[in-house]
């Protein structure tokens, strides 16, 4: 009963911000819709036992991708009318998408109907290995079988990470940048001087 | 405690239910109370160390201070200002508060006496800490104010420059518990060095605490860097345009952060509910004290911090984060998988 009710609390929730998500007029208020969506998929997946996987999408997706997503929506001024305005020339574009995507969504609802993707079942029963944590099951299945595509992901998106800095790094001139280790090394006696000078004559600087 | 509720003949629903929100209150109702005793703790240790006495006027020694403080908000009038965006205005304190009381979820008490005993509970703790930055972010932008607007910013580069080197440091020690679960992260530090119950007195892992305890105070903004807030520059940071009872959550969520970061503090590395030393006349006491014990100590730390070091510049923060933390973090993941593959630590 409390799998049921938590399943149809989280789903329901889901479906609806993900909608408001689209509809919200506010960008902010749709990042935030799109924040509790994320969430509620993340519940849902550890109504299925898939509890890693549900901790990594809310650690990744909610506590940083969103975070940014946030940050730099916040940071926009967008005009709605001149949003408006390119509607009917996108309309075709967005309407092929949406075809492509809703065909992908039946193919895959057929593929697992149909038995061709061993997905494991929705009660959760399939979700590990007997005696082993989803963890522990995730690590071993992706540190043996899929090391090479997992290491190549992570080059990948290394390679990513040092091309945008490379992109948007802008030597600048006339910037006096801080030397932290110069200034701890620095001595009082590098600093200051003591001296007692005569009246009248002042200090030569 | 579900099959004491199920003895008195309840269905296992409301049985699960029911004991449920009994732990729930458990932790929450003590929390709320040590959280105001901290607040008090706080201003006198703080006092102390510039040589005053600290709140000593309502009850003995002044320890009502924070009952008085909570009366005196709840009394006042809650302003919305009519720029603000009302609802997000009125939401953002609710989630600063409600997720700093989220995450003792997972803290064990004692061995197995905690409210969820659940396999990733680390994951758990660091994806609900991610959480905090967003009470502060709405705050700030739905104010429509520019102070607090520039505390928003502030807090989101902050808070997610310190995740990064936290996942690694918590890497390191999960590594060598072998394990996401914090009872089983205290049962690992059992005996852990001769005698010692606690990673810490680990020579490969001592580093990686102190480096965790500098970045708990910049996850919860606390002094040093307490840049959110910094009164010399935002005038309150994102809690500027709020009062009453909207401000007085956030005095309590931060402070049940910090808490909660003390405590995190206590189980990764100093034992948790363990005494500090193996001898079997320490484990009369029982665990839970010796959790509170290694709180307070470190909330003293953090105060004592709070006191003494003065606030850093905004790019010294990020500097620390970035280029000090995170490679330095990075380095020992290496060489503490690499001893623990070395010595056969997983065998």
């Amino acid at each position: 009963m409390i799998q049921a009710f938590a399943f149809y609390l989280f789903a329901t929730l889901m479906i609806a911000s993900g909608a408001i998500t689209i509809l919200a007029r506010n960008p902010v208020h749709s990042v935030l819709w799109l924040i509790l969506a994320f969430f509620n998929a993340a519940g849902l997946m550890v109504l299925v036992g898939a509890e890693f996987i549900a901790m990594l999408l809310i650690i990744v997706y909610v506590g940083a991708v969103a975070v940014l997503f946030l940050f730099v929506v916040m940071m926009l001024d967008i005009d709605f009318a001149e949003l408006r305005a390119g509607f009917v020339n996108n309309f075709p574009l967005g309407f092929v998408l949406a075809v492509v995507l809703l065909a992908e969504l039946v193919l895959g609802v057929g593929a697992y109907r149909a038995g061709a993707l061993p997905l494991g079942v929705a009660d959760g029963s399939g979700a590990a290995a007997a005696g082993l944590s989803n963890t522990a099951a995730i690590g071993a299945l992706l540190y043996s079988r899929y090391l090479f595509l997992f290491e190549a992901a992570g080059v990948i998106l290394l390679v990513a990470m040092i091309g945008a800095i490379v992109l948007t790094h802008r030597q600048r001139s006339g910037v006096r940048g801080q030397n932290i280790s110069k200034q701890v090394a620095r001595r009082p006696e590098d600093a200051t001087i003591n001296v007692q000078p005569e009246v009248g004559k002042g200090v030569s600087l | 405690m579900t099959a004491f509720f199920q003895s008195l003949g309840l269905s296992y629903e409301w049985a699960w239910g029911i004991s449920t929100i009994c732990g729930i209150l458990l932790i929450a109702l003590p929390l709320m109370l040590g959280v105001a005793m901290i607040i008090y703790a706080d201003r006198k240790i703080w006092a102390a160390m510039a040589l005053r006495r600290g709140p000593n006027v309502v009850g003995p020694l002044g320890l009502l201070q924070s009952f008085a403080d909570g009366l005196k908000v709840f009394l006042q009038e809650t302003i919305i200002p009519s720029a603000a965006n009302k609802g997000l205005f009125l939401i953002a304190p609710i989630i600063t508060f409600t997720v700093a009381l989220m995450a003792w979820a997972v803290i064990p008490f004692n061995s197995g006496a905690v409210l969820a005993d659940v396999n990733v509970g680390l994951l758990y703790v660091l994806a609900i800490s991610s959480l905090g930055v967003y009470g502060v972010v709405i705050a700030g932008w739905s104010s429509n104010s520019k102070y607090p607007f520039f505390s928003a910013m502030r807090a989101s580069a902050q808070m997610i420059s310190y995740e990064v080197s936290i996942g690694f440091i918590l890497i390191c020690v999960v590594l060598w518990a072998g394990s996401f679960n914090l009872n089983a992260i205290v049962h690992a530090q059992k005996d852990h060095v001769w005698i010692i119950n606690g990673f810490v007195a680990n020579p490969l892992l001592f580093p990686m605490w102190v480096m965790f305890l500098i970045s708990g105070m910049a996850e919860t903004a606390r002094a040093p860097f307490d840049l959110t807030e910094a009164e010399s520059e935002l005038v309150a940071g994102y809690q500027t345009e709020y009062s009453s009872m909207s401000f007085a959550l956030y005095w309590l969520g931060e402070y049940a952060n910090v808490l909660l970061m003390c405590a995190l503090n206590a189980t990764l590395f100093w034992g948790g509910w363990l005494p500090p030393l193996d001898i079997p006349v320490l484990y009369l006491v029982p665990g839970f004290v010796w959790l509170l014990l290694k709180i307070l100590f470190f909330f003293f730390v953090f105060s004592w911090v709070k006191a003494t070091v003065p606030r850093y510049r905004y790019d010294q923060l990020m500097r620390l984060g970035w280029k000090v933390f995170l490679p330095v973090s990075l380095l020992f993941v290496f060489v503490i998988s690499g001893y623990l593959m070395a010595t056969g630590h997983f065998a």
